[in-house]
């Protein structure tokens, strides 16, 4: 047949042999341009797939930096101690699932063995706490209690312990060097939240879910200076986890130091004496009451005037910070929070807030001076003043006839400062004001009083200057709920204060009225301070008007002491005074402890050598009892001591705050010798300790704080670990009747 | 041509063995040395990956690291005997024990539905022997059905009584293909069906029967495809593994897991690979059934594109040379069982390595002389052997 072809084909098989073959190498050509696809264009992604698949990390935490005074002496440490911990890994390869290990475990270290048990599963949506939060790779730890004998008795007989470590392991510990205790400004840690590792994930130094951050105080703060950095070893795992290889290992990066302005000396001293104070109030009579003043709570601060650095800073009440170490319990962590504690995780320093009282003269006199208003006068200093049929009265009555503005501070004059304030009153135009100058309130916000005073830690409250502004913006806020009481209550006979309050202010309570006005000149009202803000008003007055943001941290040093970042002091603000004006107001507030309101309690203060300026103040509070004011400052330090419920301002701190001044600069006991070699701190501390070359500073007096500090870790409680996520507190701001009836003085 | 043209030959006795061996007209002259060689160094390259992906997988290899290796290259080397088996009775004379062939192979599949068969991976495709031995009977149903068609089709053709086969011999020669067919769907093993349809379309193609038939044949399998799966004939993990293909995680701890496992180890490999024995995923056994189905993704990983693409290269070549022979095939039955031959590897290649890339579904099948398997491997060899004969145009043993 002429139509087959030798080779046994037609031209049609030729082509279908021709197709057959392009489809054949079209689909070859498909498989190659898939796997250049997955393995040249997208090879990284799916290496880091495979990777993150088989690269499993166990996790060596990082040794916390320590917290330092001025001179070195840690006052946030790390102390060794003996953690057990339990390898998930090698527990899972025992027959039992690690039963037995745990339940002999549990009879060593004398815990029951379900509890042991719980310690070590994970941690999902559906287990309760205890468990365990971290990776699984990680060793997971059981206690960090063990005793010596504890330990060796897992050590020596590792057949019978299989995945059990027993290992020294640093934690962290607050050593109150001198029993200084620091609490709220140290603050504390408690363990990362999922979203909080989540948010770290991008950074540089991603948060491990074993983690513990600072979430008050210094330790908050400076969380990431401090933590430093955990290390790494990774670990090549199978299918099953099973571990197949080591793939990399990074060393732990211990945090690093920071130094603070805080000496823990001062810090003692003035935690001692606060609370002394508080003791002694408790004792002192109340005749407005008419029973013992309470003395619920208390704040004190020390600054060093030429800086803004706090030395001191004590808040009442107070808790143990080692209360937090290893987790707190439930218990521990309601005691604290709880209203019948009255809040010691509050820092009062920073977050307590109430009406300055006469210490606020010091900034009617400055605006006194800036409205024109001359320094000699004279203003009359009668008993009482009248505005239409109200009567605002002095302290106990108490008349001086006609006097100087200075005088009126030392004597705490309320009725010159009522007599100015309501010219000024008027001279805004009073009730119909136009373009009002409002001297008094402008010079309060040039005081820093309002605003916050950016000081290194958490959760400072701002206080609250009582100005047109704000009237109109708590009127509006409140005029519903005013109006509304006020229309409920409109034929009570007698009505109450708070019902009194709102049928006043529910037509136009965004005026702001002479009483008010005057109220507000003498610290009163509505006004809102907190001691740091004062601390810094003082230390201005002190230092020739530089206002500075108060700091605690002077310099973050690396852990072997070599790379030092000082935090440097930053001057904010200008006191609005002149020069004369500073010195007048100077020597009147030296006046104050020599012929006025303190000197009962500085007889024979060797004022020529250390000359003392001090402002008493006492806040009548609606419903409670007054708050005390302290105020005062040497060359070189501010002291201010404010007690809630306390009394009077030198009555209630007086005598405490010249112990203070005596320990520091060695005032012995007659007043008049001074021995700067016994004071503790007779010159602020400028120069940062120096380190030695592992780290650790070096300073003359620290062996003897070690042995001070160990008894303290005797009793230091660790509670179970990974105690629930913390909120951080809010500031404890009153209700909303308190607030308005805060420090308003009704005569 | 006439069946006496490559009757028996006689070597003159004078010759010298070597001599023989490269005579003009010897085996050794005639057969495909580069298809040969391509074959080989598959086998070699899948070996080596075999056992890669076997070496640490304990719970598999009884504790004998080499327990995949040794039996892979014995299969090899019983393959290359049943090849050469194959080349020394010729493609030709196979046609005389092809009916024989052919019974066996359907009885051997209906066995697999006996009590008899078991089922590996969802698929109920394997007869146990015992010892570590199990067969797939569907693989020699393959090559029943490229030389049963093959006859079939090619005989009134090479008789010169047809230009190109007519409606009746392509009707006996589906007729031929559909029994095993639906005999393996009801196991149901679903990658050998889709072979099979491949061949048989490869078969029909080269065999120049009307294009009629091919294009019905492909519509039929359309038709078809969407009637199983309406009909719900196919299992829960088989509908999981055509969707997962795509979306792994439709699938995440089964099939889904599986491929998607096999992309992170091939993607990972780059361009030149992490190294044999270095492969991540294949060390730590992220993959399963690497050493059989999955084996390309230890390829991917270990040896990076430039080894992946070898392979397919491989492929390519060996499947080149089969379209050369079939195109230079003296009779259309030569061209034919050339082109099923490549219409099979073709595509169990693409099936094979599309799943582990994540372009085609999920089915059982394996890699051609790569995937660790006797079955599969004396297969694939039978149909070199085949080729080499089509090639070599007369028995070597002659």
């Amino acid at each position: 047949m002429s139509n087959i072809p030798e080779t046994g084909r037609t031209s049609r098989v030729t082509i279908r042999l021709v197709i057959l073959q392009v489809l054949v190498f079209s689909l070859l050509l498909t498989l190659g341009g898939r796997l250049w696809y997955l393995q040249i264009r997208n090879g990284q992604e799916y290496d880091a797939k495979a990777n993150s698949n088989h690269i499993q990390q166990v996790v060596t935490p990082a040794v916390r930096g320590s917290i330092l005074d001025d001179r070195g002496v840690p006052i946030a440490d790390n102390e060794t101690l003996l953690v057990v911990s339990a390898s998930r890994t090698d527990l899972l390869q025992q027959s039992d699932g690690g039963t037995a290990v745990l339940t002999r475990l549990a009879a060593v270290l004398g815990m029951k063995p379900q509890d042991v048990m719980d310690k070590v599963r994970l941690c999902d949506a559906h287990t309760p706490r205890p468990c365990w939060n971290g990776s699984p790779y990680q060793p997971i730890p059981i206690t960090d209690k063990a005793t010596t004998q504890q330990a060796l008795q897992i050590m020596e007989r590792r057949e019978d312990f299989p995945g059990i470590t027993a290992e020294p392991t640093a934690v962290r510990t607050y050593p109150s060097p001198d029993k200084a205790n620091a609490a709220q400004v140290l603050g504390y840690l408690s363990p990362v939240t999922d979203k909080e590792v989540a948010a770290s994930e991008k950074t540089s130094n991603p948060l491990l879910r074993s983690d513990q951050v600072g979430r008050s105080g210094l330790e908050a703060t400076y969380d990431d200076e401090l933590r430093g950095k955990a290390g790494v070893t990774t670990y090549q795992v199978d299918n099953l986890g099973r571990v197949i290889g080591k793939a990399g290992d990074t060393p732990a990066t211990p945090g690093d130091n920071l130094v603070t302005s805080i000496d823990s000396k001062v810090q003692a001293v003035t935690e001692k004496e606060l609370d002394a104070a508080m003791k002694a109030a408790r004792t002192t009579y109340d005749p407005v009451t008419h029973e013992n003043f309470k003395a619920d709570s208390g704040a004190a601060v020390v600054m060093d005037n030429h800086t803004g650095q706090i030395v001191a800073m004590a808040s009442e009440p107070t808790y143990d910070p080692n209360e937090w170490v290893g987790g707190i319990s439930a218990k521990d962590y309601k005691a604290l929070t709880d209203a019948k504690s009255n809040y010691p995780l509050l820092n009062r320093a920073i977050q307590g807030e109430s009406a300055p009282g006469s210490t606020f003269k010091v900034v009617s006199t400055s605006a006194a001076i800036r409205a024109g208003y001359t320094e000699d006068g004279p203003y009359d200093c009668s008993s009482s003043f009248n505005i239409g049929s109200q009567v605002f009265h002095n302290d106990e009555n108490e008349s001086y006839g006609p006097i100087s503005l200075a005088r009126a501070l030392e004597v705490s004059c309320d009725t010159v400062f009522y007599g100015i304030s309501y010219d000024q009153w008027k001279k805004d135009g009073g009730t119909d004001p136009k373009h009002p100058k409002d001297w008094f309130y402008t010079t309060a916000h040039d005081f820093g009083l309002g605003a916050k005073t950016g000081i290194d830690i958490p959760g400072e409250v701002t206080g609250r200057v009582p100005d047109r502004q704000w009237k109109k913006d708590f009127w509006e806020e409140n005029k519903d709920d005013w109006c509304a009481t006020a229309k409920k209550h409109k034929n009570d006979k007698n009505p109450s204060l708070a019902v009194a309050i709102a049928i006043e202010n529910c037509p136009d309570g965004y005026v702001l009225r002479a009483g008010d006005s005057v109220n507000y000149a003498i610290g009163q009202g509505d006004t809102l301070v907190t001691p740091v803000q004062m601390a810094r008003i003082y230390a201005a007055l002190g230092n020739g008007g530089t206002l500075y943001q108060p700091t605690i941290a002077k310099a973050v040093i690396s852990p072997d002491g070599k790379t030092v970042t000082p935090i440097k002091p930053k001057a904010v603000g200008k006191l609005p005074d002149s020069k004369s004006t500073l010195k007048y107001i100077n020597q009147a507030l030296a006046g104050v402890v020599t012929e006025g309101t303190a000197d009962w309690k500085f007889q024979g203060w060797p004022q020529d050598t250390i000359p003392l300026h001090a402002k008493t103040g006492t806040a009548e509070v609606s419903g409670k009892q007054s708050t005390s004011w302290f105020d005062t400052y040497t060359k070189d330090y501010t002291i201010v001591m404010t007690i809630s419920q306390g009394g009077t301002g030198s009555g209630g701190s007086g005598e405490a705050v010249r112990r203070i001044y005596e320990a520091m600069y060695g005032i012995q006991k007659d007043g008049q010798k001074i021995d700067p070699k016994k004071g503790i701190m007779p010159k602020p501390v400028t120069a940062l300790p120096k380190f030695s070359a592992d780290g650790a500073a070096v300073s003359a007096q620290q062996a003897a704080f070690v042995t001070s500090a160990t008894d303290q870790f005797a009793n230091s409680p660790a509670g179970p670990q990974g105690g629930a996520p913390v909120p951080e507190l809010a500031a404890l701001t009153p209700t909303r009747t308190e607030k308005l009836l805060y420090g308003r003085k009704y005569t | 041509m006439s069946a006496n043209t490559y009757s028996v030959r006689r070597f003159t006795p004078e010759r010298s063995a070597l001599g023989k061996l490269f005579a003009r007209d010897s085996v050794v002259r005639r057969m495909d040395w580069l298809l040969f060689f391509a074959t080989l160094l598959l086998c070699f390259i899948g070996s080596l990956l075999v056992y890669s992906a076997t070496r640490n997988r304990t719970g598999l290899t009884h504790g004998d690291q080499y327990y995949f290796l040794i039996r892979h290259v014995m299969n090899a080397g019983i393959g290359l005997a049943l090849c050469i088996g194959a080349m020394a009775i010729g493609h030709h004379r196979m046609r005389t024990i092809v009916p024989f062939f052919y019974a066996l192979s359907i009885l051997g599949i209906l066995a697999v539905l006996s009590p008899l068969g078991s089922t590996v991976n969802g698929a109920h495709s394997w007869i146990i022997i015992g010892g570590g031995f199990s067969v797939q009977p569907s693989e020699f149903v393959k090559i029943s059905i490229i030389i049963g068609m093959a006859m079939v089709l090619s005989a009134r053709v090479d008789a010169g009584d047809q230009v190109h086969p007519d409606h009746r011999r392509v009707t006996q020669s589906l007729a031929l293909a559909a029994l095993p067919v639906v005999i393996i769907l009801l196991m149901p093993d679903l990658g050998s069906v889709m072979v099979l349809g491949a061949i048989v379309l490869g078969v029909l193609l080269a065999s120049g029967a009307s294009s009629r038939w091919v294009f019905g044949l492909i519509g039929t399998g359309i038709v078809g495809s969407i009637l199983v799966w309406q009909l719900g004939i196919l299992d829960k993990y088989q509908i999981d593994r055509f969707a997962a293909f795509a979306n792994p995680a439709l699938d995440p701890s089964g099939v889904g897991y599986n491929t998607s496992q096999a992309r992170i180890a091939i993607g990972s490999g780059g361009l030149l690979g992490k190294g044999l024995f270095h492969g991540s995923q294949t060390t730590g056994q992220f993959v399963p059934e690497q050493q059989t189905d999955f084996v390309f993704s230890v390829a991917g990983e270990e040896l990076g594109f430039v080894g992946a693409a070898f392979i397919v290269a491989l492929i390519g070549l060996i499947l080149w040379r089969a379209c050369t022979i079939a195109r230079n095939a003296t009779d259309l039955y030569g061209t034919i069982v050339a082109a099923g031959v490549v219409a099979w590897f073709a595509f169990q290649s693409f099936e094979n390595i599309g799943m582990t890339l994540g372009i085609m579904p999920v089915t059982g099948i394996p890699l051609p002389f790569v995937s660790y398997g006797g079955s599969s491997m004396f297969a694939n060899f039978v149909a070199i052997g085949m080729l080499q004969s089509v090639k070599m145009q007369r028995p070597m043993s002659a």
